[in-house]
Order: structure tokens, then C-alpha cells, then sequence
């Protein structure tokens, strides 16, 4: 039995927590306050993810860059392509908050989207 | 073939700039940083000495004593700001009251009005937070303070103005005699003058040693300062020294003419010429020497540190003179403290010595005056709406600590010999010297610098030179 | 003279939850004073997630949780204006005001909510000796340059001070294509959440080195390299553990302070341990009438919690502003903060004017371990809560109960303290 402790990133409380696995499967997980910590926990040990956030130019509106997310959360390893994939890209004002930026970044099939009107 | 080069546009050079304009005179004057005031001028205690400190019969002594004279005039007729907050030299120590005495004497001897002891009570009346282990002090309320910044920024401004051309970013590397003057070979490019002005500051030893065989020596002789919140600016209200005894030289404690206190300098001889950091042993010496004359001083409330160097010259004395062996090749070196003092009254001794050489007419257009910047501050309520009406520009507010305005921040770039950096943003309208030290303005007047001076982001810089403040755009490395 | 019945200083977000609590509560005369060119504050720079899990329940960014305030703010029809400078405020709650359009001018406010945020130290008030070439920049205008304007400040990165804004500033430097070296803390905790540790450095490989300092900047025209040393227990640095980096920048995030320049200008009672403004039960400071609420009260961790607080302080300038307040009944109670507790917003309470429950906030002078928060009425211990971890960079709280406040005969003094057990 293989033990790990982290540190839940779901909220600003920052449970420690440990998980319990064999192999590749979680047997427990102890330390959470609340449910996102357990599947924190799990994701984190078997296929861990990442809200990736940026900017990305905007033309034609009153401000200069537009600040985007990935819709969802994305494997980590992928964090540099979703970077790379923005690069050079602008959009014409004006944006919504939520509005499709790129779709299905770097193969994830996740799409970023805008987090402000611009 | 220029009439006069003046190499350096420290206050010295500028207030020399500014006196042989008033002869007909061709003059330029060549500056290695991209600014006036960017050497000695720009970082010292911004004091006008009373002038009782320099011994009698010194030429420092003769020219503080006159720069402080000219200076109330030359603030009105060049609209820079100067204060006679009067100075006071603290006693601590009861056996050391014959160098009050001396003080006072040499202070009468070299002309210096109003001198007089006064004794601990009167001392403590006017000063609070006098430390209390003062026992008298010398009180000089001709003493005054000055923004060194604007002195220097007027004069050049009004030299400009009546015809002195100003060339940045020139470095002198080499100097030969040619017939009737002199050619110098700068990193941008060749000029000639009949004759030459040295007044390079902490350089002005490898000037003239580039043209004459005795062999002069700066050394740079590094003062560190702090500043302190304006919300402690009145901690004291006069320039506070203190008398040399027990304790070494101490330190100035002064309120600044913009309302901040400010602590300082050590006195360290260093061998790199542009050695201006400061040092965690200079700053704690000079954090210590200040609790000799001042208590209490809160230096929880410090906005920033800085270091300028003096250019002292071996023997202790300004030389202002022909040199020698080099004929129309004039030094204006060793013009540390009382330099700033002095300015005034050094332009004008330089531009004698030339009228001497050259025998100019007189220049009937001179105009010795200058606005500066305007102030809103002291507007009415009507007027500054009047005034935003006009340029709304002033209605917008870019440093918020200094409470200055895009408006004065335009003028500061438009106005002759303008900004072209942050720092000269800042030494011209005070746009990011407040507590916050720019955190807040450097991204919108680097803006306003883009704009106006039609170059990229990626151009601005904090003080010309390498000092490029963005290196890119987003991901352009990836 | 134009009148308002309350003015808000500021529409970051406690102006914005302010106002529409106010608003909500009965008050229509409302209007915000901006002097940026938009709503939203210091969140528009905060492009992020990890907002708002308290307040929506879900994890936003900072443009997307100012987002929801403004359409709030929009939709309550609140009056505010943008570019517009407070130049002072006046003991007589005169408001006076500047932008490009109207020039200066002056309102009559009934209430004054004072809502500026807050500001972040600089290098000079750390002393850090050197040079002071170009590549010195607090992590927020850093954060600035990158998010609002496109623009990288630098290519390879020293952070000194492992507050929340440093941390996430070494991931946004980092996904830009910069590198960062190494952030250091001359605590030995570090000033930020455990999740930004983990998220923003652990993610990306960059070492915390706490009890760390930079003693040294080298460059004259552009940082060329900072030296790092190793502090001992009273802050200062050992000899013997320099260690130089190469870099062109020095990010610093090494602490916010209260904006108080407009509180202090209009003479408020000012707690010199959080900087901001002393409040009593309704947030309301020494001036009859001004509230305030936010950052420029006192430094928060999460935003979360500011819109929460800035909703008080509209509700109680509402209520104010309406004649609604109760008597003041001249009973204060004071709060003593104690034993590693620096200090309570606020900092008196005057039961027959607080609410059902009253939140006291508070932050924590050192790291404790399975420690307990300990309240005192007078002697009497009411209240003995475990906590597994506090640490200076978390805010506290506690809720105290109207009638347990009514139970206890001859109320003077609330002590929060820490204890062992």
C-alpha cells in the first residue's frame, strides 16, 4: 500500500490530505473537509488537472487584452500547449464573458472561453 | 566651430549655459545621460547652505555665500521651488561648544547674515524633537532648501531658451587643441568650440587630465540618504546638522521642498564613478548618525533610499580657472558641497572667465525668465476648471500619491529639453516620487511617453540608456 | 452643490457589493466614485481562478466575479463615474471630486463609504540596499503590464515575498515564457495560501525559499542580478549564505497597505496595526456617517469575504442614511485583541445597534498548530474553537451572538486570544 500527501487546491482552506492507493487505484482518501477534496484527491493521484488561465489581444474595444480560462479543467501535462495554442491569437471587440475563444485547445476538448466583456 | 562647449548639464554647466547666453555667444552644451541633472546634481541633501561652513577665504566659502544670496531672485524669475527654511548646527556636547563658536565666527567672516547661538531652550522651542542631549546650536536662517531637480531643469530650460543647444547622450571620449579652440570627438560625432567648460562632475578629473599635463584627481565620495513619507515631512521644520565632535560628522536631517523628510549622507571615497547603490552598512550609518541631533525619528516611514557621489577634489576647494597649459579650456571641478548652493554664482564666475577670452557683445534678446511647470495646486477651484475646460488633460489624474495630472505630465515632455524617460517625468513634475514610488503611475505615464514621443512600449525606459522597462509582449518567447 | 444620499469612494469590489447592498436596502441615491476606466478594481487584473467559491459556489476568475457586481450594479440602476479622482473628502462628508469632463466639483453625501482597496509596499520601504536600474517592480503593476496590457517586464525572474500575488505572479510569468528562478520569503511561513504554493510553484518546479531575503541589486541601467541570503531569527541575514542569481527583474510582493490617504486627509481614527480605519459594530469609523469596508479597512485573504463585509457597511450606511438606526444607547463594548491576535475589525461594539450576529475579523501574528480561538466576555469564556492551522497570511473570524452580548451584566471588554488548549 502506497501512501501520498497533498495539499487540496479546491478552495482556499488547503487541506492536507492523504491518500491511500494500490497501484494505480485509490483506496482512501483522509484530510478533506468536504467532498471536492476527496475528488481532488483522486484526480490529482491517477490524472491530474488544471484550470489553465490568460489573455489573449483584443482589437477594437477599450481595453487592451481579453482575459480567458479553459472552460474546464485540462491535464496538466497539457498546461504549455493550451499557452502555446494562444499565442498570436486576437479577437475583435466586442467579447462576452464566456464567449468561444478557441475551441478545443490542444486537443483537450476543451474550449476557452472569455472571463470578461471587452 | 561653437563659441563655448560646456561638457555637462549638472547644475553648474546649465547655470554657466544659461549666463553666457546672455552674450551673443554660440553655445551647446554636451551631456552623456540622456537628461539634465542626471549626476551629482540629481542625488545630494537639495540644501542651500547659509554658507558659514566653507573656511574664509576659500572660493566656496566666497561662492556659497553669493549663490545663496542670488537664489530667492533666480527662484522667482525661473519659477522653481526654494524655501529659506533656515538651518540650525546642533551641539550635543557641552566641551564642544568652541566649535559652535568657530562656526559662528567663520560664518561672520565670510558674510553670512542673521548667525546667532542660540541655547537649549530656544533650541527646543523651535525644534521639538531635538535630541536631549542638546545643548546649544548654531541657527543660519538663510539657511534654505531647494528642489535640485528644478534648479537645474529651470536653468537649462531658460539657456535653451535663449539659444544654448543641449546634446544628450553624448559622451566626450577624446579631446585635442585645434587652432583657436578645441575638437572634441564625442560618441556621437566631432564638435568644436573655441573654448571648452569643464564641468563633468565626478568626471571632470579624466576631462581635464585629456588636455593638460598636471594631472588632476575626483574622487567620487559616495553619500547615502534616506527619504521619508511626507506624513512625517515636519518632523523638523529647519535643516538639522549636527556639530562635529564625539560622535564623527553626523548626518543632515532636513524636511525637503516638497514636504518629505529626508536623512543623510555618510561620506565614503569609492573608486567607480557611477557607484551610486547604497549599501546595508551606509544606510544603518546613516539611520544611526540621525539619532545624535533628532529623536524619534520615524524610520518605519522610509519611501526610499538613494546614493549620490560627490566629486571631491584632493584639496577640499572648487577650481574654477583656465587651465594652464591649455589655453580657452576652462575647469569648473571639485564642485561638491556647497555646489548646489553655489550653482548660481559658478555660472556665473565660468561665464566671466569666458567674456574675459572671447570679449562678447552682449545679447540684447536675453530673457532670464522662465515658467515652470504649471502647479494646479495653486489654482482656485474656478481657475483649475477653467483650466481643465480648456485642456482636459489636467482633469485626469495619473500619480496618484503627488496628485499630479496627465496635464503636467504633458508639458513636462512637450517643454523644451522635455522628458523622455520616467525618471525625467519625475524630476520634472514629481509624477511617481511619492510613497508608492510609481507602482501605481509608471504603466500610464510609459503610456503617455509612448504616445507622445511616437515610440513602441519597448523604447520607454526608466532613465535612458539600458534602462528599458518592458521586454517584450505575452508569450513571444514561446 | 449636487447631493447624494450616500457617495462610495471607489468601484472595486467592495464599492460594488456596497452599493448594491444598499441600494437593496431601500437607499436610491447611490453613487460611486471610479477612477479607473471601468468597474471592478484590482479584480480586472486578477485573471485567475479561485474567486467567489463562498459567495456563487463556484470558482471564478477575477474579471468573471467583479463581472457578476457590476451586472448587479448595472441592473439596480446605480449611479457611478468612471475616471474620476477623489481629491478629499471633508469632515463634513464633502466630497470633492475630479475628471476630464467635469473638472473639480463637489458633492454633498449624507453617508460616506469609503471603499479604496489597498496599495502595495515598495522597495523603499524595505530597504533593500543596491542599485535602482529599471526591472524593479511590485508584483502588481507587474501583474498590470502582463494581463491588462500584453506587456512582459522581464525574461528571467527573482520574487521576493510569497504573498498570494507573488505566488501567482510566478505562474503567470512562467506561462508567458519567462523564467522564474526562485521566490524568496524572509519569513520562515510563507504569506500566501497552501494552494498557491502548490499550484503556482510545485506545479512548475520553482523552489520557496523561506527565510530568505535579497540583501543585494546589481545593474545600473537594468537589474543584471539580485544576491539572496538566509535571515536568522530577528530578520537579518546571516554572512556566509549569499547566493547570487542572474536576472533581469525583481518582482516584489511583500505586503499590501490600506489606501488611507482620503481617511486620513478627513481626519478618521486610524488603527495603526492594520493601517485602515478604527469601526465600530456597523463599520462605521470615528465620523458619524462614514463607513468603511474592504481592503482599505483592513487587508483581507479572500475577496469572498470583502463583499460580504462591503454588504454590511451598505446596508448600515442605509440605514443610517434613512434615520432607521437605532439609539445608540451609550453602551460600548471594547474588543481587546490578545496573545497573538493583532487586532479586530472592529474594534467596538455597541449591542443595541449590532445585528442578530456580529462577525469579528482577525489575523494571527505567527503560525499556530492545533491551537484554539478563545472569547471572552469580561472573564467569562464563551466561545474555545479548535483550528488545525492559523497563519498570518489567513484572516480569522468569529460570530458573536446579539443575546449572549445582552447575558452578561456590566459588558466592558471582548478578549479574542489564542491559547494552547
Amino acid at each position: 500500500m502506497e501512501k501520498r500527501e497533498l495539499i487540496c487546491i479546491g478552495c482556499p482552506m488547503g487541506c492536507p490530505l492523504t491518500v491511500e492507493m494500490n497501484g494505480k487505484e485509490v483506496v482512501s482518501v483522509a484530510g478533506n473537509t468536504c467532498k471536492r477534496g476527496a475528488t481532488y484527491a483522486e484526480k490529482e493521484v491517477t490524472n491530474p488537472t488544471r484550470i489553465v488561465t490568460s489573455t489573449v489581444r483584443v482589437l477594437g474595444g477599450t481595453v487592451e487584452m481579453v482575459s480567458v480560462k479553459t472552460a474546464e479543467d485540462i491535464p496538466k501535462a497539457k498546461i504549455f500547449d493550451c499557452v502555446k495554442a494562444l499565442k498570436g491569437i486576437t479577437v475583435n471587440a466586442p467579447v462576452q464573458i464566456g464567449d468561444v475563444i478557441l475551441a478545443d485547445v490542444a486537443g483537450t476538448g476543451v474550449n476557452i472561453v472569455a472571463t470578461k466583456n471587452a | 566651430m561653437y563659441d563655448v562647449i560646456i561638457i555637462g548639464a549638472g547644475v553648474s554647466g546649465a547655470a554657466a549655459a544659461r549666463e553666457l547666453t546672455r552674450y551673443k555667444l554660440s553655445v551647446c552644451v554636451l551631456e552623456k545621460e540622456e537628461d539634465v541633472c542626471c549626476g551629482t546634481t540629481k542625488a545630494n541633501s537639495a540644501i542651500v547652505h547659509a554658507g558659514y561652513d566653507a573656511a574664509h577665504g576659500s572660493l566656496m566659502a566666497k561662492l556659497n555665500v553669493e549663490g545663496n544670496r542670488m537664489m530667492e531672485a533666480l527662484s522667482r524669475e525661473l519659477d522653481f521651488s526654494f524655501t529659506r527654511n533656515g538651518s540650525l548646527v546642533v551641539c550635543t556636547d557641552e566641551t564642544q561648544m568652541d566649535g559652535l563658536k568657530n562656526l559662528y565666527e567663520n560664518g561672520v567672516k565670510n558674510g553670512v547674515e542673521g548667525l546667532r547661538i542660540i541655547d537649549r531652550d530656544e533650541l527646543k522651542q523651535m525644534e521639538p524633537n531635538i535630541s536631549d542631549e542638546a545643548v546649544a546650536a548654531l541657527y543660519a536662517p538663510t539657511g534654505g532648501i531647494v528642489c535640485p531637480f528644478g534648479l537645474n531643469i529651470a536653468l537649462a530650460e531658460n539657456a535653451a531658451k535663449n539659444g544654448a543647444e543641449f546634446f544628450f547622450d553624448t559622451k566626450v571620449e577624446q579631446i585635442r587643441p585645434v587652432e583657436n579652440g578645441y575638437e572634441l570627438s564625442t560618441s556621437k560625432g566631432t564638435y568644436t568650440g573655441r573654448c571648452v567648460v569643464n564641468a563633468a562632475g565626478v568626471y571632470a578629473d579624466q576631462i581635464h587630465n585629456m588636455v593638460s599635463e598636471k594631472k588632476m584627481k575626483i574622487i567620487p565620495r559616495k553619500g547615502e540618504y534616506f527619504l521619508l513619507d511626507k506624513s512625517v515631512g515636519n518632523h523638523v521644520s529647519r535643516t538639522i546638522f549636527a556639530l562635529p565632535g564625539k560622535y564623527g560628522k553626523g548626518v543632515l536631517v532636513s524636511p525637503t521642498i516638497h514636504g518629505n523628510l529626508l536623512v543623510g549622507p555618510t561620506a565614503t571615497d569609492i573608486e567607480n564613478k557611477e557607484g551610486v547603490n547604497t549599501t546595508r552598512a551606509g544606510l544603518d550609518e546613516a539611520a544611526e548618525k540621525s539619532r545624535i541631533t533628532v529623536k524619534d525619528l520615524p524610520l518605519r516611514q522610509v519611501i526610499t533610499s538613494f546614493a549620490g557621489l560627490r566629486a571631491h577634489e584632493e584639496g577640499h576647494e572648487f577650481i574654477i580657472e583656465e587651465v594652464k597649459d591649455a589655453p580657452g579650456f576652462i575647469d569648473c571641478a571639485g564642485i561638491e558641497s556647497p555646489g548646489l548652493s553655489s550653482g548660481p554664482a559658478i555660472g556665473k564666475m565660468v561665464a566671466s572667465i569666458v567674456k574675459e577670452k572671447l570679449n562678447p557683445e552682449e545679447n540684447s534678446a536675453f530673457d532670464g525668465t522662465r515658467k515652470g511647470i504649471l502647479n494646479p495646486e495653486t489654482l482656485s477651484l474656478e481657475e483649475r476648471n477653467e483650466l481643465i475646460r480648456k485642456n482636459p488633460a489636467y482633469g485626469n489624474i495619473i500619480c496618484r500619491c503627488e496628485m499630479i495630472s496627465e496635464g503636467e505630465i504633458l508639458d513636462a515632455i512637450r517643454r523644451p529639453l522635455g522628458a523622455r524617460s520616467l525618471d525625467g517625468v519625475k524630476r520634472r513634475t514629481r509624477a511617481g516620487m511619492g510613497r508608492c514610488q510609481a507602482g501605481f503611475c509608471s504603466p500610464r505615464t510609459m503610456e503617455i511617453l509612448a504616445r507622445e514621443l511616437d515610440s513602441p512600449m519597448f523604447d520607454i525606459s526608466k532613465s535612458g540608456g539600458g534602462s528599458q522597462i518592458v521586454v517584450g509582449t505575452n508569450k513571444d518567447r514561446i | 452643490m449636487k447631493a447624494y444620499d450616500i457617495v462610495i469612494i471607489g468601484g472595486g469590489p467592495a464599492g460594488l457589493a456596497a452599493a448594491a447592498s444598499a441600494k437593496r436596502s431601500g437607499t436610491d441615491s447611490i453613487l460611486i466614485l471610479e477612477r479607473d476606466k471601468e468597474l471592478g478594481g484590482i479584480l480586472n487584473q486578477c485573471i485567475h481562478n479561485g474567486f467567489g467559491l463562498h459567495t456563487f459556489k463556484e470558482e471564478l476568475t477575477g474579471p468573471e466575479y467583479a463581472g457578476r457586481f457590476i451586472d448587479q450594479v448595472k441592473e439596480l440602476g446605480i449611479e457611478y463615474r468612471l475616471n474620476t479622482m477623489v481629491m478629499d473628502i471633508s469632515h463634513e462628508k464633502v466630497v470633492t471630486a475630479m475628471n476630464r469632463e467635469e473638472g473639480m466639483f463637489q458633492i454633498q453625501a449624507k453617508a460616506v463609504i469609503l471603499a479604496m482597496g489597498c496599495r502595495e509596499r515598495s522597495r523603499g520601504a524595505l530597504n533593500i540596499p543596491g542599485y535602482r536600474p529599471a526591472g524593479i517592480f511590485s508584483a502588481g503593476t507587474a501583474q498590470r503590464l502582463v494581463n491588462m496590457e500584453g506587456y512582459m517586464p522581464g525574461r528571467k525572474v527573482v520574487i521576493l515575498g510569497s504573498g498570494d500575488i507573488g505566488l501567482i505572479m510566478a505562474r503567470r510569468m512562467t506561462l508567458e515564457g519567462a523564467e522564474v528562478k526562485v521566490v524568496a520569503e524572509l519569513m520562515p511561513y510563507s504569506g500566501g495560501l497552501k494552494r498557491n504554493i502548490v499550484q503556482c510553484l510545485d506545479d512548475f518546479g520553482i523552489p520557496l525559499k523561506l527565510s530568505h531575503t535579497v540583501v543585494e541589486i546589481r545593474g545600473k541601467e537594468r537589474v543584471e542580478g539580485i544576491t539572496l541570503a538566509q535571515v536568522d531569527e530577528h530578520s537579518k541575514p546571516i554572512p556566509g549564505t549569499e547566493e547570487d542569481y542572474e536576472c533581469d527583474t525583481l518582482l516584489l510582493s511583500v505586503g499590501l497597505i490600506p489606501e488611507n490617504e482620503l481617511s486620513r486627509g478627513m481626519g478618521v481614527e486610524m488603527n495603526p496595526v492594520t493601517s485602515g480605519p478604527s469601526v465600530n459594530e456597523s463599520l462605521e469609523t470615528s465620523l458619524e456617517g462614514v463607513f468603511a469596508c474592504g481592503n482599505v479597512l483592513h487587508v483581507h485573504d479572500l475577496v469572498d469575504f470583502v463583499s460580504e463585509e462591503a454588504a454590511a457597511a451598505g446596508r448600515n450606511a442605509a440605514s443610517y442614511v434613512q434615520g432607521k438606526r437605532k439609539e445608540d444607547g451609550g453602551r460600548i463594548v471594547h474588543l481587546k485583541p490578545e496573545n497573538g491576535v493583532r487586532y479586530t475589525v472592529p474594534v467596538t461594539i455597541n449591542p443595541e445597534r449590532m445585528d442578530e450576529t456580529q462577525i469579528v475579523r482577525f489575523r494571527v501574528g505567527n503560525v499556530y498548530k492545533n491551537c484554539y480561538i478563545g472569547v471572552y466576555l469580561n472573564d467569562e469564556q464563551i466561545l474555545h474553537k479548535k483550528r488545525q492551522v492559523m497563519a498570518p497570511g489567513e484572516m480569522e473570524e468569529v460570530k458573536l451572538e446579539r443575546e449572549k452580548l445582552f447575558s452578561v451584566k456590566d459588558l466592558e471588554t471582548i478578549t479574542i486570544r489564542i491559547e494552547e488548549e
